[in-house]
């Protein structure tokens, strides 16, 4: 296996008693603060563009606009979509946080067919494989996606493409969210403020015109950001999501986007409690809110199922705990994960 | 215990028992200790706990289809049963998904749903037999897994009992489970990372129009260079499937779905969606295949014609029994672009070993499925088909492939993974299944060769196959 790092930042991995990876810092809001760590950064460039076989070979420290005019100039791209784009690959597959057309491309983890990364000790390895389609030993580079750098340093990956779509149109719905989904056979995104529906339909040109003439949909901008500096991501039963956002909705000064039939709800804000708040209903309604920038005294995540299962999986790839410590408040190692 | 949990007729050890859950679909046998039908999580979680209580190693099986021998029993193993837990609980139709017991037969999920005008979209050639907890277990794909994704991209969360009897929800109904994706490391862990009890599926909404295609070709790397192409071109089929001129021939004999018994190759190419997309697609992909050499490109005019033609595609494995009582099934992937060279090195290597190769394949994915057609009787047979097999796998590795695409590990290419990884990879991979199953009791001895643990005793066999 070809060496993606050098000796020098292997050694300094494994010589540190604390490191942390840093990318573009686009998603550095997410988890707890990591400090008094070493400071790491992944190599970048583009190592192998396949377009005839929708496969690219890319450096964790690339960035995402990098990739994307790389991939559009074969008339393909790669929808992780961070928000900002100057956000490195390897940081968006931490922070594993999945774009806006998740609806219609997919999730995040399903992009990711090879991760190569460093381990606490300083080893490099590989996980998943080049291809495809792939069930060749575990499935770690779906462990690595939103695993915030706590089991490795993420050095290159391997993604699947996807060809660009030939027409792409937001509009704007007069119905429900749930309304428009039922009513559409695949659009690539429904995004619900409190007064409009946004819907993005991508494909050829003539089926998003019939489609948007079935659902009534008119052309229209895409929805604008949300304003806030605090902010955080609700992951909800898709079917609850009308009942979340009528409590959300009610919160003053709380700005939200709900992503219909996926489950997803942004959350921008000016005032730290209303994040609070938003995390009491998104619990009660059986979800979760993760705090996505600012809010610095709310809890990164709140609830958080099978503890003990993660904390063997981190025990296990970092007995010391060593990478990003803080990042994760349960990344102390388990009474079952001492060293072997 | 396990009597006094499950009941008597749950838990058996006579003979016949044993030696039917001695093996399955693989071409290994191994020996059950024990064999039991849980009904239910509770009686899951119960055998877990004797098998814990007895330090026994306990197996989950579903239909038993699986070929990677994931599912044989070694040592004496308690075999956990999944086949009475066959009840689809829930149907959403409108969030569009499902949550069914593990038994639960691929095809008849899809049947129960087909009325709200959805399907579960991971459909491989045995799906009619096959579970849909064993799919869960192998990330098992499909033809129409090309556009669709495999298993994983269609599990939403997974009711498991651990490997201490503990139970817990991996996943969630919401996109984004807090921490770890859990959910996305059990998929694929072939029983050793504990055994999925209920599970969450994904359902589609059937496409408005499909157009499936037939294409015929009278030289197989005209086939493989147009089955590129259509790729660079920037059209992804709902699934793109090659058959050889063995197989053609061997399945039309059987079938009689009008398939040209003269061709070289042909190409079983489907697409799916809104009707200008179909029909652009359809079109690129007609003009790419004779663009490369097809002599016919037969557009299935009817619901009727388009099942015939994929009923011959998936009998393909039926139908090789009329040239040979035995065959041997790999399955291995290689980058899309390596589709011409790779076939001709296994024609090149079965030639060499005195063995017919057929092939018939998801060609869209790069997973090939070479087929080794043999008499297990002839003296000598075995040690040459292992070791054609062992080359073939080299080959697709070597041309950047990997070791299984849709099958699985388990035990039959548990000694080929230093092929493909490192011996560091391995003890990463070794540190993650002990996360889970610190004790070592479930499904052991599979997937990860003996040694993969750093410093831990005992070499990786030589030559063994695989």
């Amino acid at each position: 296996m070809t060496a993606v790092v050098t000796d020098a930042l292997r050694q300094t991995i494994a010589t540190a008693t604390a490191v942390v990876a840093v990318g573009a810092g686009t998603h550095a809001g997410i988890g707890g603060p990591v400090t008094g760590a070493v400071e790491v950064h992944a190599p970048a460039g583009i190592v192998d563009l396949q377009p005839s076989d929708m496969t690219v070979t890319v450096r964790a420290g690339t960035s995402f606009a990098e990739l994307d005019t790389a991939l559009e100039d074969h008339g393909q791209e790669c929808p992780l979509d961070p928000d900002d784009s100057a956000a490195t690959i390897g940081g968006t597959i931490a922070a594993g946080l999945s774009g806006r057309r998740r609806l219609g491309l997919g999730p995040l983890r399903d992009y990711l067919l090879e991760v190569r990364f460093v381990t606490a000790d300083g080893r490099e390895i590989r996980g998943g494989g080049p291809t495809v389609k792939n069930v060749t030993g575990y499935d770690i580079p779906r462990l690595f996606v939103g695993s915030l750098g706590t089991l490795g340093v993420i050095t290159q990956v391997v993604l699947r493409s996807r060809p660009r779509p030939r027409a792409s149109q937001w509009f704007r719905a007069s119905t429900p969210g749930k309304d428009v989904r039922r009513a559409l056979f695949a659009p690539t995104a429904i995004l619900a403020g409190p007064d409009d529906v946004s819907v993005l339909l991508e494909g050829d040109a003539g089926d998003v015109r019939s489609e948007a003439a079935t659902a009534r949909l008119v052309p229209a901008d895409p929805p604008p950001a949300l304003v806030g500096m605090h902010r955080a991501r609700i992951s909800i039963d898709p079917t609850r999501i009308d009942e979340l956002v009528a409590t959300l909705d009610a919160v003053n000064g709380l700005h939200r986007l709900a992503e219909h039939g996926v489950g997803t709800v942004h959350l921008a804000s000016d005032d730290p409690q209303t994040l609070l708040d938003a995390r009491g209903f998104a619990e009660a309604a059986g979800g979760a809110l993760l705090r996505v920038a600012g809010a610095p005294d709310l809890d990164p995540f709140g609830v958080m199922p099978a503890v003990a299962l993660q904390q063997r999986i981190r025990g296990a790839l970092d007995p010391t705990g060593k990478l990003s410590p803080g990042r994760v408040p349960m990344t102390q190692p388990g009474p079952e994960a001492g060293p072997r | 215990m396990l009597r006094a949990g499950l009941g008597s007729d749950n838990a058996r050890a006579e003979p016949l028992e044993l030696t039917l859950y001695a093996r399955d679909g693989g071409t290994a046998s191994g020996r059950a200790g024990a064999v039991c039908f849980p009904e239910s999580t509770a009686d899951v979680a119960c055998a877990v706990r004797a098998a814990n209580r007895f330090g026994v190693p306990f197996v989950a099986r579903g239909s038993g289809t699986g070929l990677a021998g994931g599912a044989t029993p070694l040592d004496d193993a308690l075999v956990i049963v999944t086949t009475k837990m066959n009840r689809v609980l829930e149907i959403d139709p409108d969030a569009r998904r499902a949550w069914v017991e593990p038994g639960v037969l691929n095809l008849d999920l899809t049947r129960a749903v087909a009325h709200l005008g959805l399907h579960y979209a991971p459909d491989p050639s045995s799906q009619q037999a096959c579970s849909i907890g064993g799919n869960v277990g192998t990330n098992a794909g499909g033809p129409h897994c090309l556009a669709a994704g495999v298993t994983s991209a269609h599990v939403l969360a997974v009711e498991v009992v651990l490997p201490d009897g503990t139970v817990e929800i991996l996943g969630s109904l919401g996109p984004d489970a807090p921490g770890l994706d859990l959910r996305g490391t059990f998929v694929g862990s072939e029983g050793t990372m504990g055994i999925a009890t209920r599970i969450c599926v994904r359902l589609m909404p059937d496409p408005p129009e499909i157009r499936t295609l037939l294409a015929d070709f009278t030289a197989i790397d005209d086939a493989a260079a147009a089955v590129s192409a259509v790729i660079a071109a920037g059209v992804v089929p709902a699934a793109m499937e090659m058959m050889d001129a063995q197989a053609t021939r061997a399945v039309e004999d059987f079938v009689h779905a009008g398939l040209p018994r003269d061709a070289d190759a042909v190409l079983l190419v489907e697409v799916s969606g809104l009707i200008d997309g179909v029909t652009h697609d359809a079109a690129m992909i007609d003009e790419i295949c004779r663009a490369n050499g097809a002599r016919t490109v037969r557009v299935a005019v009817d619901a009727a014609e388009r099942a015939l033609l994929w009923k011959a595609r998936k009998s393909a494995f039926g139908a090789v029994a009329r040239i040979a009582p035995d065959y041997y099934l790999h399955d291995a992937v290689v980058p899309r672009t390596k589709l011409v060279e790779v076939i001709r090195q296994v024609y090149e290597i079965s030639a060499r070993y005195q063995l017919v190769a057929m092939n018939v394949f998801h060609a869209g994915d790069g997973n090939l499925h070479p087929l080794l057609v043999f008499d297990g009787r002839e003296p000598g047979i075995w040690e040459r088909v292992h070791a054609a097999g062992d080359e073939i796998l080299r080959v697709c590795i070597d041309a950047g492939g990997v070791l299984s695409g849709e099958h699985g590990i388990g035990l039959e290419k548990r000694d080929a993974m230093p092929l493909f990884f490192t011996v560091d990879d391995l003890d990463v991979q070794a540190r993650l299944r002990d996360a889970f199953d610190p004790d070592g009791l479930a499904n052991p001895d599979k997937i990860l060769p003996r040694g993969s643990r750093c410093g831990e005793v005992g070499a990786i066999p030589a030559g063994a196959w695989v």
